[in-house]
C-alpha cells in the first residue's frame, strides 16, 4: 500500500488533504491585508504628510486619514509643523519642569565671544523654530539641525563682534537679539532649509569669569561711595540742626539778661525816683529821717562802738567800759 | 483559465523585470550615475522618481543630492598685525556634478577632506593679510561704554573704523575657495566663520587688560565719594562755626543794647539829683558793708551822737 509518502513510525497517518482553493483564499487574505496596511495611513494634527511616489515627491497631505499606493509605491514622511524647537548655546537645561537644572558642563567653547572692542563676554541664548516648509526641511538640506547651531553661532558671533562689551552685557541687548533673529531667517531661507525662526532669546550674558569680580567691584565702589556721602549727609544733618538750637538758646538767654537788666534799672529808677519826689518836699526833714534810719540799723550789728570825744587828741586812752561789761559778763 | 495564466505570467514577468535591475527609484535626495561595466555612460540622472536602465550591465551609483554640511577645525592662523586667533569655519555645499565628483573625488569622505585643505588654505591666506579688528568687527559703527556716570552712554573713540568686516573676508574667502572646487562638481554655497578666539596667552592678556579698566573705574567712584565726603565734612565744619560765632554776636549785641539802655535810664533818674543819689546810695552802702566784723569810731559831734551831749535845736 505505498499510496502515500513513506513515514517512519506511524502507517496511520496521512497528509492532511489541503483544499487548492483553500490556499489561494489565505494568500490572498493575506495579501489583502497587507493591501490594507499599506495602503492606509493617518496624519496626526500636529503634522503634515509628505508623499513620495517612487521616491519623487508628489503631494504634501493634511491631518486625517490617508490612501496611497501601497507595495512601496507610494511612501509618507510625517513632519511635526507645529512643534517649537529650541536650540540652547552655551549652557543645557537637563531636565525641564518648574525648576529648570542646567547642566554643569563647560560649555565655554559656544559661549565665549570676542567683542567690537576687542574684549571678551560670555553670552547664553536660545534659538526657538519651528519647521515651515516641510517638502524644503527633508529634501534640500541633509543636516538641518547642525546647520542651524552653526548659523546660529556665526551670526551671533558676527553681531557680538560688532559691538562693545557694555552694549552686548546692557545697553543693545535687545537689538541685539532681534538682529541675530533676522540674519539666521536669512541665511536658513537661502539655504533652503525651511525652518522659521520664532525667537532668538539672549539668557546670560556676563563678562569672563575671570574678569567678574572687577566688574563686581565697579558696583561695589559705586556703592559704597553713596554709603559714605549718605553717612556724610547724615552727620551734617545730625549737627547743623542741633548748632542752630544751640544758638537759639543762647540769643533767649541774652534776651533774658536784657530783659532783667533794663527792668531792674527800670524798678531802681523808679525807686529812687519815688523816694526823690518826696525828698524834694521837704528834703532836711528827709535826709535826716533816712539817715537816723540807716544808723538804726547799722549800730545794733556792729560788736565794737567806740564813742570819742570830739576834743580827744589820739585814740589811745580808751574806754574800757564795753569791753570789761563784756567779759565781765561772761 | 488562460487569464489566469497570462495575469501570472505578467506578474513573473514583472518581478523578474525589477529583480534583474532594470527599474531604479531616486529619492529627492538622490542624484545618480549609470555605470556600464564600471564606466559612466550618459548625463547625471538629479529627477527623483522611477527610471530605467539597461539590466545586468549597467549600475547605479547614487551621490547626495542636498546641502552636505562641512564643518572645519580650528586653526591657529596669525593676523596682519602679528595677533594670534582661533579661526574656526564652517561651509556648505553640494554635489553640483556627480560625474566629476565621481571621476575626481569619487566620495564624501575624499570630498570632505579636499575640502579641509582649500577652505582652510584660503581661510589662512585672507585673514594672515587683514588685521585682527577687520575681522572681528563688521562695520564702523561707533560702538558705546557705559559712562562713568552709569546712565550716559559714551562713544568709544580709540577703535579705528574698518575697510573690510567680517562679512567682506568670509565673501572673499567664498569667491576664493569657489574658484578651485568646480573641478571636482562641487559647488560651494557658502563659508562662514564659527568663531573667533583669541589664544590662551592673549586672552590672558585681554583679561588683565579689562580687569585693570574696572579696577581703575572702582577706584574712581571710591575716590569721589571720599572727595564728597570731605567737602560735606567742611561744609559742616563751616556752618557750624557760622552759627555759633553768629549767636555769640547777636547775644553780646542784645547784651551791650541793655547795658546801655540800663545806664542811660540810671543816669537818666540819679542824674536829676546827684547829690541826693550819693547820700541815699552812700547809706545803703552802709548798711550793706557795717557787719558784726566792724570796729566803728563816732566822734561825739556827729549828725547821730551830737544830741547824747545836748538837745538844742541847732
Amino acid at each position: 500500500m505505498a499510496k502515500g509518502p513513506r513515514y517512519y513510525g506511524r502507517d496511520d497517518l496521512e497528509l492532511p488533504q489541503i483544499d487548492k482553493r483553500l490556499v489561494y483564499i489565505g494568500i490572498a487574505a493575506i495579501l489583502g491585508i497587507w493591501l490594507i496596511f499599506s495602503s492606509v495611513y493617518t496624519v496626526n494634527a500636529d503634522e503634515v504628510g509628505v508623499v513620495q511616489r517612487f521616491g519623487r515627491y508628489t503631494v504634501t497631505t493634511q491631518p486625517g486619514l490617508h490612501f496611497k499606493i501601497p507595495f512601496g509605491v507610494e511612501s509618507v514622511k510625517k513632519v511635526k509643523v507645529q512643534r517649537n524647537l529650541k536650540a540652547e548655546f552655551g549652557f543645557r537645561t537637563r531636565a525641564a519642569g518648574v525648576r529648570t537644572q542646567y547642566a554643569s558642563g563647560n560649555y565655554a567653547s559656544e559661549s565665549l565671544m570676542l567683542t567690537g572692542d576687542l574684549n571678551s563676554a560670555i553670552v547664553e541664548w536660545i534659538v526657538q523654530y519651528r519647521i515651515k516648509n516641510p517638502v524644503q526641511f527633508l529634501f534640500r538640506v541633509r543636516n538641518v539641525e547642525n546647520t542651524l547651531r552653526n548659523v546660529s553661532e556665526a551670526v551671533m558671533r558676527l553681531k557680538v563682534g560688532d559691538h562693545s562689551v557694555d552694549e552686548v552685557i546692557i545697553i543693545n541687548r535687545q537689538e541685539i537679539a532681534i538682529d541675530v533673529k533676522d540674519n539666521i531667517q536669512q541665511l536658513l531661507d537661502e539655504y533652503e532649509t525651511g525652518i522659521d525662526v520664532v525667537t532668538v532669546n539672549l539668557q546670560d550674558v556676563n563678562p569672563p569669569k575671570p574678569v567678574q569680580p572687577a566688574f563686581n567691584s565697579v558696583n561695589e565702589a559705586k556703592q559704597e561711595r553713596e554709603r559714605i556721602i549718605n553717612e556724610a549727609l547724615q552727620a551734617y544733618n545730625k549737627a547743623i540742626p542741633q548748632a542752630e538750637g544751640q544758638a537759639e538758646q543762647t540769643i533767649r538767654q541774652a534776651e533774658g539778661y536784657a530783659i532783667n537788666r533794663v527792668n531792674r534799672a527800670k524798678g531802681d529808677a523808679e525807686k529812687f525816683l519815688a523816694v526823690l519826689q518826696e525828698y524834694n518836699r521837704a528834703k532836711n526833714v528827709t535826709r535826716r529821717r533816712l539817715y537816723i534810719e540807716t544808723m538804726s540799723a547799722i549800730l545794733p550789728k556792729i560788736n565794737e562802738i567806740y564813742i570819742v570825744d570830739e576834743g580827744q587828741q589820739g585814740l589811745v586812752p580808751l574806754l574800757q567800759l564795753q569791753k570789761s561789761g563784756k567779759e565781765g559778763q561772761r | 483559465m488562460k487569464v489566469a495564466q497570462i495575469g501570472t505570467a505578467v506578474i513573473i514577468f514583472l518581478v523578474l523585470l525589477v529583480a534583474s535591475g532594470a527599474f531604479y527609484t531616486l529619492d529627492e535626495t538622490e542624484q545618480a550615475i549609470i555605470l556600464q561595466f564600471g564606466e559612466p555612460v550618459g548625463q547625471p540622472v538629479k529627477d527623483a522618481g522611477l527610471h530605467f536602465k539597461v539590466p545586468f550591465i549597467q549600475d547605479v551609483t547614487t551621490f547626495e543630492k542636498r546641502i552636505i554640511e562641512w564643518d572645519g577645525d580650528a586653526n591657529q592662523i596669525s593676523t596682519e598685525d602679528k595677533r594670534y586667533i582661533w579661526v574656526n569655519t564652517f561651509a556648505r555645499w553640494r554635489i553640483h556634478d556627480p560625474l566629476k565628483f565621481y571621476q575626481t573625488v569619487n566620495n564624501e569622505n575624499n570630498a570632505q577632506s579636499r575640502l579641509d585643505d582649500i577652505i582652510d588654505g584660503v581661510t589662512r591666506d585672507i585673514i594672515t593679510k587683514n588685521k585682527l579688528i577687520e575681522v572681528v568687527r563688521d562695520s564702523s559703527r561707533t560702538m558705546m561704554a557705559i559712562g562713568e556716570d552709569e546712565e550716559i552712554t559714551i562713544p568709544i573713540t580709540n577703535i579705528n573704523p574698518i575697510q573690510q568686516g567680517r562679512t567682506a573676508i568670509r565673501k572673499m574667502i567664498l569667491a576664493r575657495a569657489s574658484e578651485t572646487v568646480p573641478q571636482y562638481g562641487i559647488e560651494l554655497i557658502d563659508v562662514q566663520i564659527k568663531h573667533i578666539d583669541y589664544i590662551e596667552e592673549v586672552r590672558m592678556k585681554v583679561y588683565d587688560r579689562m580687569i585693570a579698566e574696572r579696577t581703575r573705574i572702582a577706584e574712581k567712584y571710591r575716590s569721589e565719594g571720599q572727595g564728597e565726603r570731605a567737602k560735606i565734612d567742611g561744609d559742616r565744619e563751616k556752618r557750624l562755626q557760622e552759627i555759633v560765632s553768629e549767636a555769640y554776636r547777636k547775644a553780646q549785641q542784645i547784651i551791650g543794647q541793655a547795658d546801655a539802655e540800663a545806664t542811660k535810664i540810671y543816669a537818666d533818674s540819679f542824674g536829676r539829683d546827684p547829690e541826693f543819689y550819693s547820700f541815699i546810695q552812700t547809706l545803703e552802702s552802709y548798711r550793706q558793708t557795717m557787719n558784726a566784723n566792724s570796729t566803728m569810731i563816732l566822734k561825739t559831734d556827729s549828725d547821730y551822737l551830737k544830741y547824747l551831749k545836748k538837745t538844742a535845736n541847732r
